[in-house]
């Protein structure tokens, strides 16, 4: 097919699917009122005398309602712009993931080519197939990791160093899969049409002619996101209050399993509270909700790992003083896959 | 003014993410002589587009002649950085390099220097060159300042020519001045541990 074809395929993926309506619009405010809450609590808890409340604690509670706003924001710029602004957003999201991913795991001198092709045509590539839309749903699910997973250790063999050969591909492939691949699938949901449970097109309610509204991919998008953000804090929530068992105190000395499983089980039931901004229905958004609490929770786990592995705390202090894009992201990478292909098996036409 | 320099500084900025670490050092308009570890062509683009912008207006790199005098994009960017490019190949009793970068800085500028001469491919920094010695032997209200340049290598490293944007982090110590009675030896010694010294910071 010639590109030129593709543009009107292009164009039409573009259009009505993000449409920033009613329910996106209610689900917006409510994300914002939370948010704008956190930030006045963290405001009046910096004011309290330094005995009543751990001043660690608050300071990391205002870096994450800082770093939420941003992300949020730039969401909502995004989705207001359209599309095909939403994936270049998450694209450069991506790129600066990988460049701390692989920033922190060192790399030998023959990997260089192998870590241009990465960064220079991998990353961008696997956007622009996003950008296609669902019509490329086929390439883009296999770009990664088939052909750029075989690529990279052919590359790097031909570089000619065959020390600790095998470890530094998977540092590369693991960088790419996680920090590209994975949260690729967030803006890809932007791509899909979406049914209810039934199969047939989702739509809110009719106009005043009486013509089927259909729903808008933004709030499903900005639900995920919610979803996995709110999980986040709930386990940190749950940790506090009750946690008593450690999963793995050499990974990471604040998960417990008390956290996780009141973290998922307080995210199921948001879910379900927000399932009207979702064609999943009451039934289904809870079981969704709960299974990218599952995907998040192993992403942080992962994240972990490799951060202590490499012998750092945050990806960020590697760069500069607040933690780093990787930090906040851990999660949402691992959800992302899950959640588009459940949404994307269950709830759409698979085009 | 031309815009080339603060597109440059922009592009080397984004291109090497790097942070700079001001450790026990603060930035100021005062002549000084940053010198650093060598280990990329784009080591001095890296240092002097981070520096603040009325610094780097200040500070000019010292290159090599016979690299950035070739072909038509070299000179140009040179002549952005308004860096003194020091022959290697000659060096002539009355016109030494040392004697070259004090006429050119005269009492305004100040320089990025590489002490290591060439790009180095160890791990551990190599013996610097004597040239910081002597300058600061002639001109010794000079602040030295040390400098580590970490990761810089990772973006471009020897014998490539495409980089690839990971994030650097240049380190900057405390000013050290040669001493009364210091020796050559001691005193290379001396500045050279204080730039190995910010590689563990």
């Amino acid at each position: 097919m010639s590109p030129a074809a593709l543009l009107p395929l292009f164009l039409a993926q573009v259009g009505p699917n993000i449409r920033l309506d009613p329910r996106t619009r209610i689900l917006l405010g409510v994300v914002l009122g939370i948010l704008a809450t956190g930030y006045f609590v963290g405001r009046a808890l910096r004011r309290q005398p330094e005995s009543t409340a751990n001043p660690a604690v608050i300071r990391t509670f205002n870096l994450r309602i800082r770093a939420w706003w941003m992300m949020f924001m730039v969401l909502i710029a995004g989705l207001i712009l359209g599309y095909v602004s939403t994936v270049v957003l998450f694209g450069v999201i991506s790129f600066w993931a990988l460049r701390e991913f692989i920033t922190m795991t060192p790399t030998r001198r023959g990997d260089h080519r192998t870590l241009f092709w990465t960064f220079v045509i991998f990353t961008p590539l696997q956007y622009v197939l996003v950008g296609f839309g669902s019509y490329m749903y086929s390439v883009y699910t296999v770009m990664i990791p088939v052909y750029a997973s075989l690529f990279i250790p052919a590359r790097v063999a031909i570089a000619g160093d065959p020390k600790r050969f095998l470890e530094r591909v998977a540092k590369i492939q693991a960088g790419l899969l996680i920090c590209v691949y994975c949260l690729s699938h967030a803006p890809a949901i932007l791509g899909l049409e979406l049914t209810d449970a039934t199969g047939t097109r989702w739509t809110i309610g009719t106009d005043a002619a009486d013509n089927p509204i259909p729903g808008s991919n933004a709030s499903v998008l900005f639900f995920f996101v919610l979803m996995v953000q709110l999980n986040d804090v709930f386990q940190y929530m749950w940790s506090h209050l009750l946690g008593k068992h450690v999963i793995a105190p050499q990974i990471n000395a604040s998960r417990t399993w008390e956290g996780f499983i009141g973290g998922a089980l307080s995210t199921m039931l948001v879910g379900m509270l927000l399932s009207w901004a979702t064609p999943f229905g009451l039934y289904w958004s809870g079981p969704i909700a709960g299974v990218v609490a599952l995907a998040g929770f192993a992403g942080s786990m992962t994240m972990s790992g490799i951060k202590r592995d490499r012998g750092v705390k945050d990806y960020g202090t590697l760069v500069s003083g607040h933690a780093g894009v990787l930090d906040r992201i851990d999660s949402l990478c691992f959800a992302a896959p899950v959640f588009f292909h459940l949404t994307r098996f269950f709830f759409s036409t698979m085009a | 003014m031309n815009l080339t320099a603060p597109v440059l500084a922009a592009i080397g900025k984004l291109l090497s993410g790097a942070t700079m670490r001001w450790h026990e050092c603060q930035p100021d308009t005062c002549q000084r002589v940053y010198f650093a570890n060598h280990t990329s062509h784009l080591d001095a683009l890296v240092l002097w587009s981070s520096l603040p912008g009325e610094i780097r207006d200040l500070t000019r790199p010292v290159a090599a002649k016979d690299y950035w005098s070739k072909g038509r994009v070299r000179p140009y960017i040179a002549r952005c950085f308004n860096a003194i490019l020091i022959d290697r190949d000659e060096v002539k009793v009355h016109q030494s390099p040392v004697d070259l970068m004090i006429r050119e800085i005269g009492t305004k500028y100040s320089l990025i220097v590489f002490p290591e001469g060439r790009r180095n491919t160890e791990d551990d920094l190599q013996d610097f060159k004597s040239g910081l010695y002597y300058l600061s032997k002639k001109r010794p209200d000079l602040e030295l300042v040390p400098v580590y340049i970490d990761n810089v290598n990772r973006v471009l490293p020897r014998g490539e020519f495409l980089p690839v944007p990971l994030l650097s982090c240049i380190t900057v110590g405390a000013p050290m001045w040669l001493e009364p009675k210091e020796n050559k030896f001691d005193f290379l010694q001396r500045a050279r541990n204080a730039v190995r010294r910010l590689k563990d910071i």
